[in-house]
């Protein structure tokens, strides 16, 4: 473990590099199949494709009609954060804030619904959600997230807050500020790095959710990304050319967010997973 | 609560809004009613506020979280089959039949626990290993830790597509040039090539969070400590198994909680890779619920799964939490 290169650490690199390699095999026969004609992917997966072929996108994108998807994966994702942000910060600051048996109890009964898995309650859900009308909706799946997200969030939120030095507050209080304006103006900017985390855990979930979106959104107008990309397998089973094309777009928004943001993602992840 | 602000108004009217307990108004009212009112008003506003903050929060999880679980409690005791408005009670007669006469759901239980042990110690062995080797001061580290990463950012649905191409394209034209036995396996195509595939695609998902982890628990480790061992003439291995692992023991119980949660809950992966198949031998408990429910439209008896499904999670996931925490202490 010492920080001197040596032979040893130089094998290890190598050691190393090799198993990247392998791991990123996988990108390799998808994205290189995605440029060839059916055929030419029956005759060699392995080989480079002969010509680069492109209008295995074109038609694909065309078929997925690939704006929509991308809109309503982002539509949902981005206002499900903003919602299970502003809900379960304002609730851990104020559950920590507010020492007691009450905010204990809550507490506990937040975290516990963590063990609950996502099928146990979803056959009740989809009636409850059609007795509230809001089925098959936009907006209805984001409430959905609200309720499913806080948990965790507020988990998070919870830890981070406790770090959080009260001194500032008092003085802001004592000053008039009323306690919406305590929180807003002088608590949630100081929330920043476990807000970081708790967007990033959010998205990377919600973006890539199925189940839910499967048993909500039925209108073909309303298909999220992998919702979209389902359907699109179950019509042209085994027509590789144009699956692989459409699956090199369905996976190439949320690869680009991680490229940009991975350091944020990584330290997130790792903070986020320790508490 | 309406009331209670209503009644409350009505008694403090005098004391001005939002002046709580400072309020340097003389008063009418004798010192120490006046006193109690503002004190009560106080507490009251107090109330308020804690509700607008916590309200939401609770709102939307008790609505979409606990009713639905509640419900599902009481549907496992029906005969409700989502569409007939009237529900019938059949008290434990869901339960009866899923112990013994449902053999697809006893199977689905055996695949997903065999395939929880099988994919939760290869990711952990897979995410352990990689973070011991980038916890070495590798030129290329970071660009290595976000390629192990890249994966997990992908979600099981499309992932399961991906690899099914793998598996049946890439594989077979790699056994083609090399002639190795293990790419010219049949893949997906029994039972036991299927399980393995689930095992391989959810390694290589988990593994790179599982190294992140793993990772940031090592860098806490005292690089005094590890001198210590190298002097006293530890090996490599002696000074993993006595010094590292019972310092980062609070990561493995993460990570297995992680991955055992992660595992038993299996569903888009599984179903896009495999679709349960072939022959139903490969199909997690999550779609055997998932078909009961809203392919066969046996509400009732698909909650009924849910719930045992339920309880098997939990048990699981903190027998396990227990178990390692125990150790923790102990270490």
């Amino acid at each position: 473990m010492g920080s001197r290169y040596t032979k040893k650490t130089f094998a290890l690199e190598i050691v190393a590099i090799l198993l990247a390699i392998l791991f990123m095999v996988p990108f390799y026969f998808v994205i290189v199949n995605s440029l060839k004609s059916f055929s030419e992917i029956l005759v060699d997966a392995a080989a480079l494709p002969s010509e680069l072929l492109f209008s295995n996108y074109v038609k694909v994108w065309d078929i997925l009609n690939f704006p929509r998807p991308f809109i309503n994966s982002l539509i949902i994702t981005v206002f499900s954060n903003i919602g299970i942000v502003i809900i379960s910060s304002m609730a851990a600051w104020k559950m920590v804030r507010t020492p007691g048996n009450f905010s204990k109890i809550l507490f506990i009964f937040f975290v516990s619904a963590m063990v609950i898995p996502f099928q146990t309650v979803m056959i009740p859900l989809v009636k409850l959600g059609g007795m509230l009308g809001i089925m098959n909706s936009i907006p209805g799946i984001i409430i959905m997230y609200f309720g499913f997200g806080v948990p965790l969030s507020l988990f998070l939120y919870h830890g981070f807050v406790k770090t959080v030095p009260v001194e500032v507050e008092e003085s802001a209080r004592i000053d008039g500020c009323s306690p919406f304006g305590v929180f807003w103006r002088i608590v949630f900017p100081l929330l920043k790095p476990i807000t970081v985390t708790v967007v990033i855990l959010n998205t990377l979930w919600i973006w890539n959710d199925y189940l839910l979106p499967l048993l909500v959104l039925q209108d073909a107008s309303l298909r999220t990304i992998p919702l979209a990309t389902s359907s699109f397998f179950a019509q042209y089973t085994k027509q590789w050319d144009m699956g692989l094309a459409a699956l090199v777009m369905g996976i190439t928004p949320i690869i680009i967010f991680f490229l940009f943001l991975q350091k944020h993602i990584i330290k997130g992840i790792a903070s986020g997973s320790i508490k | 609560m309406n009331t209670n602000t209503n009644t409350s108004t009505t008694t403090t009217k005098t004391t001005p809004v939002g002046e709580g307990q400072l309020s340097p108004h003389p008063q009418p009212t004798p010192i120490t009613k006046l006193r109690s009112v503002s004190k009560r008003r106080a507490k009251l506003n107090k109330i308020l506020t804690y509700a607008a903050f916590v309200g939401p929060a609770l709102l939307f999880f008790v609505v979409i979280q606990i009713i639905p679980f509640f419900m599902g409690i009481y549907y496992s005791f029906t005969s409700w089959n989502g569409v007939s408005s009237t529900v019938e009670w059949v008290g434990f007669e869901n339960f009866k039949r899923i112990f013994t006469n449902d053999e697809r759901f006893f199977n689905s239980f055996l695949f997903t626990t065999k395939f929880m042990f099988a994919a939760v110690i290869i990711s952990n062995f897979i995410g352990f290993s990689l973070a011991l080797i980038l916890n070495a001061a590798l030129k290329t580290k970071n660009i290595l830790r976000t390629v192990f990463f890249v994966p997990n950012v992908i979600g099981g649905l499309l992932l399961g597509f991906i690899w099914q191409f793998i598996f049946v394209r890439g594989f077979a034209a790699v056994g083609d040039l090399t002639n190795i036995g293990f790419f010219q396996l049949p893949w997906l195509g029994d039972a036991t090539t299927a399980f393995w595939g689930i095992v391989i695609v959810f390694a290589w998902q988990i593994s790179g969070y599982m190294m992140v982890i793993y990772i940031a628990a090592l860098q806490g480790v005292d690089n005094s400590l590890l001198e210590a061992a190298k002097i006293d003439g530890a090996t490599a291995f002696q000074t993993l198994k006595n010094i590292i692992i019972p310092l980062i023991l609070p990561a493995f119980t993460i990570c297995f909680f992680l991955t055992i949660a992660m595992a038993f809950k299996i569903f888009d992966l599984n179903l896009s890779l495999t679709g349960g198949g072939p022959f139903n031998s490969t199909q997690s408990v999550a779609i055997n619920i998932y078909q009961e429910a809203f392919t066969n439209n046996n509400y009732g008896v698909g909650s009924a799964k849910a719930i045992i499904f339920f309880v098997i999670v939990a048990i699981f996931t903190t027998a396990q939490v227990m178990f390692t925490k125990k150790r923790e202490v102990e270490a």
